[in-house]
């Protein structure tokens, strides 16, 4: 009997919406450049202008200050480089903003989390008040752990001290909200595809009056901060996303933390850790650690189990090392080798939780057989 | 005859996806998800497999070994990536580049911000046919050079440029020899080894692909390297960080597989097309025909009608035939074409001209209906000047 399968890897990218599908669809059929200016460029032109709308809507900004990219990567690297100002970062954001901040001209400061993987905002100050200068980036939510960041507090601080704040947004929207100007950014990044729309498409948000210079040049696209014709079906698909999530999606989220908590309560009677279990989450997200046993194995024994879960981030394939965010929040890399990354969706459903949970137990107990005996007793 | 007005005679822009390459995505976007990144579990796996056979279909078409291809958001990004990429890399001391008067704008653009970083450029003239004159190029070349970048197939004008002639010069010079292909790739054989290409760009939505996706062929054996554009994951060897599109990969990688199967087919029907629609174009008093008359890609008619306003012209023609003046890049800069300056037009007759980009779906009536409204097009503006004048 072949079951069907858990994905309980949000974080690393999600099913595509039907709405989303659909607008993929239809826009696969226009045959306009959006540059050109008759009327099948004027048609693709619309399709692009509308998506724009609804980004800029989902993140509380105006649409003249979203720029298109191929993803949150791009728009990362485009926030990061796009200015000459030292550059400020948290010690456990994305790779995506962790290695264009160490090529940034004007040099790159990290500042540490605590245990819980929350921003030090004392360390911050201190930071900031030798670059007063600076662009600083912080995360809204980590994509490994679900911590949250304090943006807010971050952003007055420093502001406060004259320096620029890009967050980059992209766990964010549908699993919190994501308002520019509540946080305080200057510069937000978001990513279709982790919140149900195709991916292959991304935004950077701007606030107007900045000048970013630009990573790819040529026809001028994007206001010439970012040349290239764009991916129309793409921000026709990311558009609908948005549209869905601001008009149709439950803002309430607390099921899906409750179906989160209650997989980490069962799963901590078979030996697992929660990372980052006492600092603000996302509702969707549960780092947790088996003893003794290590990431891969767990990932290749779940995975044969019909259940999709990650070891950390899920960037180049085949890269194992130890994650960065685990050891800038003090988790001893022995400790950090056996974590899993579980992150639910919001049609994740309570069987799909037991079958995970059924799957913890029966790896556990294979590899603890006497240690599972004490528990059963 | 039925035919659907306005016509699509704009195959230089876009062209529209082919349906076969619909059908191969519709799976990657409708059912199968999953992070092609996310190597261990089922998902991420399928989505791999399918990035990897799409991966090998681009490298078929232009002879290029499957761990040359590196996916990008299209030929802007590849174009920026290959020059700048290659110029930046720690190691290259060489500072010199050559580029054509002719090229894209995000080639120009790309030197032009190097130039900003200390590199010395030759901006190569054309000769008044659009072609590159090697002999010049030859000349250009110091010990300083590093990267020459020579397209395949102009956009403007549809010329082909000697790829193979100037890919042995630069490599006998150890030049590195960059190609944007993003017209060329899919419509004339190209083969990076006889051509003896280190890095060239390629486009899905300019050969019946999806927008959102192109390549770039990076050698290597010599192998070039390149400091990325952007960076993060690692993803595609460290050269372009950044999930993966999936279907925009299988979309580009179906279509890649039709060109390369299609493709000496359909250059030979749309040269009998050209050449009806040149015979009634050419036919107009004061029409002429910009760019090599034999060496060019038979999908692209850069005409000017002398003393025609070329933005009225298609305007008058908005109902019958969607066409442009030239590159559609932005759309609310017009200037005369950079391009037919570069060939020796005058400003006049340069903005007397209209590209007609025909493709796949360009049938003779298509072609019939297009010249017939030109040629009455072109009669009425003319008419109307005279009255004015009058």
């Amino acid at each position: 009997m072949a079951a069907t399968r858990v994905y309980l890897d949000h974080n690393a990218t999600t099913p595509v919406l039907p709405v989303a599908r659909a607008a993929v669809a239809e826009a696969l059929h226009q045959v306009g450049n959006p540059s050109s200016v008759h009327r099948d460029g004027a048609d693709a032109r619309r399709t692009v202008d509308q998506a724009r709308d609804r980004v800029a809507d989902l993140v509380g900004a105006p649409a003249s200050d979203v720029i298109f990219t191929s993803g949150g990567t791009e728009a990362n690297n485009l926030a990061l480089l796009g200015f000459d100002r030292p550059v400020i970062v948290s010690a456990v954001e994305h790779d995506s903003v962790m290695a264009p901040a160490r090529l940034a001209s004007a040099g790159f400061s990290t500042v540490p989390v605590d245990t819980q993987g929350v921003l030090d905002l004392d360390a911050l100050e201190s930071i900031l008040s030798a670059h007063p200068n600076a662009l600083l980036s912080l995360m809204l939510a980590n994509n490994e752990t679900g911590v949250r960041q304090p943006v807010r507090e971050a952003a007055q601080l420093a502001h406060g001290q004259g320096a620029l704040v890009h967050c980059d947004a992209v766990q964010g929207p549908g699993k919190v909200p994501v308002d520019m100007s509540d946080l305080g950014a200057d510069l937000l990044t978001v990513s279709a595809h982790k919140f149900g729309g195709p991916t292959g498409v991304g935004a950077l948000i701007v606030r107007s009056g900045l000048s970013l210079a630009p990573r790819q040049v040529g026809g001028g696209q994007e206001g010439y901060r970012r040349a290239g014709t764009p991916n129309v079906p793409g921000i026709a698909g990311f558009g609908a996303a948005a549209r869905w999530m601001i008009e149709s999606a439950d803002p309430d989220v607390t099921s899906v933390a409750r179906r989160r908590d209650r997989l980490e309560a069962a799963c901590a009677e078979y030996g697992a850790e929660v990372v980052g279990a006492d600092a603000p989450r996302l509702p969707n997200t549960s780092c947790l650690t088996m003893p003794g046993v290590s990431s891969e194995t767990q990932v290749m024994a779940f995975d044969l189990d019909g259940i999709a879960v990650s070891a950390g981030a899920a960037c180049s394939s085949g890269k194992v090392g130890p994650s960065h965010v685990l050891a800038a929040m003090g988790v001893a890399d022995e400790v950090a080798g056996t974590a899993i990354r579980v992150s639910l969706g919001r049609d994740t459903s309570d069987a799909e939780i037991d079958r995970f949970v059924e799957a913890w137990k029966k790896l556990f107990r294979r590899k603890h057989p006497d240690l599972s005996t004490r528990l059963a007793s | 005859m039925t035919v659907q007005r306005p016509v699509y005679f704009d195959h230089q822009a876009t062209t529209p996806l082919d349906p076969r390459a619909r059908d191969a995505m519709r799976p990657f976007f409708e059912e199968s998800f999953g992070n092609p990144h996310s190597a261990h579990h089922t998902l991420g796996r399928q989505a791999a497999e399918a990035v990897e056979t799409s991966r090998r279909n681009i490298a078929a078409l232009i002879g290029a070994d499957p761990r040359e291809i590196v996916f990008t958001s299209g030929a802007t990004e590849s174009n920026n990536l290959a020059i700048k990429g290659a110029a930046r890399f720690v190691g290259n001391t060489r500072r010199h580049i050559v580029t054509v008067a002719t090229e894209h704008k995000c080639v120009l653009e790309s030197v032009r911000a190097l130039e900003g970083e200390g590199f010395s450029t030759t901006l190569l003239p054309v000769l008044p046919n659009g072609l590159v004159d090697v002999a010049a190029l030859a000349a250009a070349l110091t010990d300083e050079t590093m990267l020459v970048s020579v397209m395949g197939v102009n956009n403007e004008i549809g010329v082909i440029q000697p790829l193979e002639e100037i890919g042995q010069l630069c490599r006998a010079r150890g030049v590195l020899f960059h190609s944007d292909c993003a017209q060329a790739a899919g419509k004339i054989p190209l083969d990076v080894d006889d051509m003896a290409i280190d890095l060239m760009s390629i486009s899905a939505h300019k050969m019946y692909g999806p927008k959102g996706i192109g390549a770039l062929y990076v050698r290597r054996r010599p192998r070039v390297r390149l400091e990325p554009l952007f960076s993060g994951g690692g993803q595609e060897r460290g050269m372009r960080s950044g999930t993966l599109p999936a279907f925009l990969c299988v979309g580009f990688g179906a279509a890649a597989e039709i060109a390369r199967q299609e493709m000496s087919d359909e250059r030979v029907r749309l040269a009998e097309l050209a050449e009806q629609f040149k015979v009634r174009l050419l036919a107009v008093p004061g029409a002429s025909l910009n760019g090599d008359a034999d060496k060019r890609w038979p999908g692209n008619l850069n005409v000017s009608f002398a003393g025609v306003d070329a933005e009225a012209l298609l305007g008058a023609l908005i109902d019958d035939v969607a066409a442009a003046t030239g590159s559609a890049c932005t759309s609310a800069a017009v200037e005369p074409s950079y391009v037919l300056n570069a060939l020796g037009l005058d400003a006049e007759l340069a903005s007397s001209a209209i590209r007609l980009g025909l493709g796949r779906q360009t049938t003779s009536d298509d072609v019939e209906v297009a010249a017939n409204a030109i040629v009455h097009a072109v009669d009425t503006l003319r008419a109307q000047a005279q009255d004015s004048a009058a």
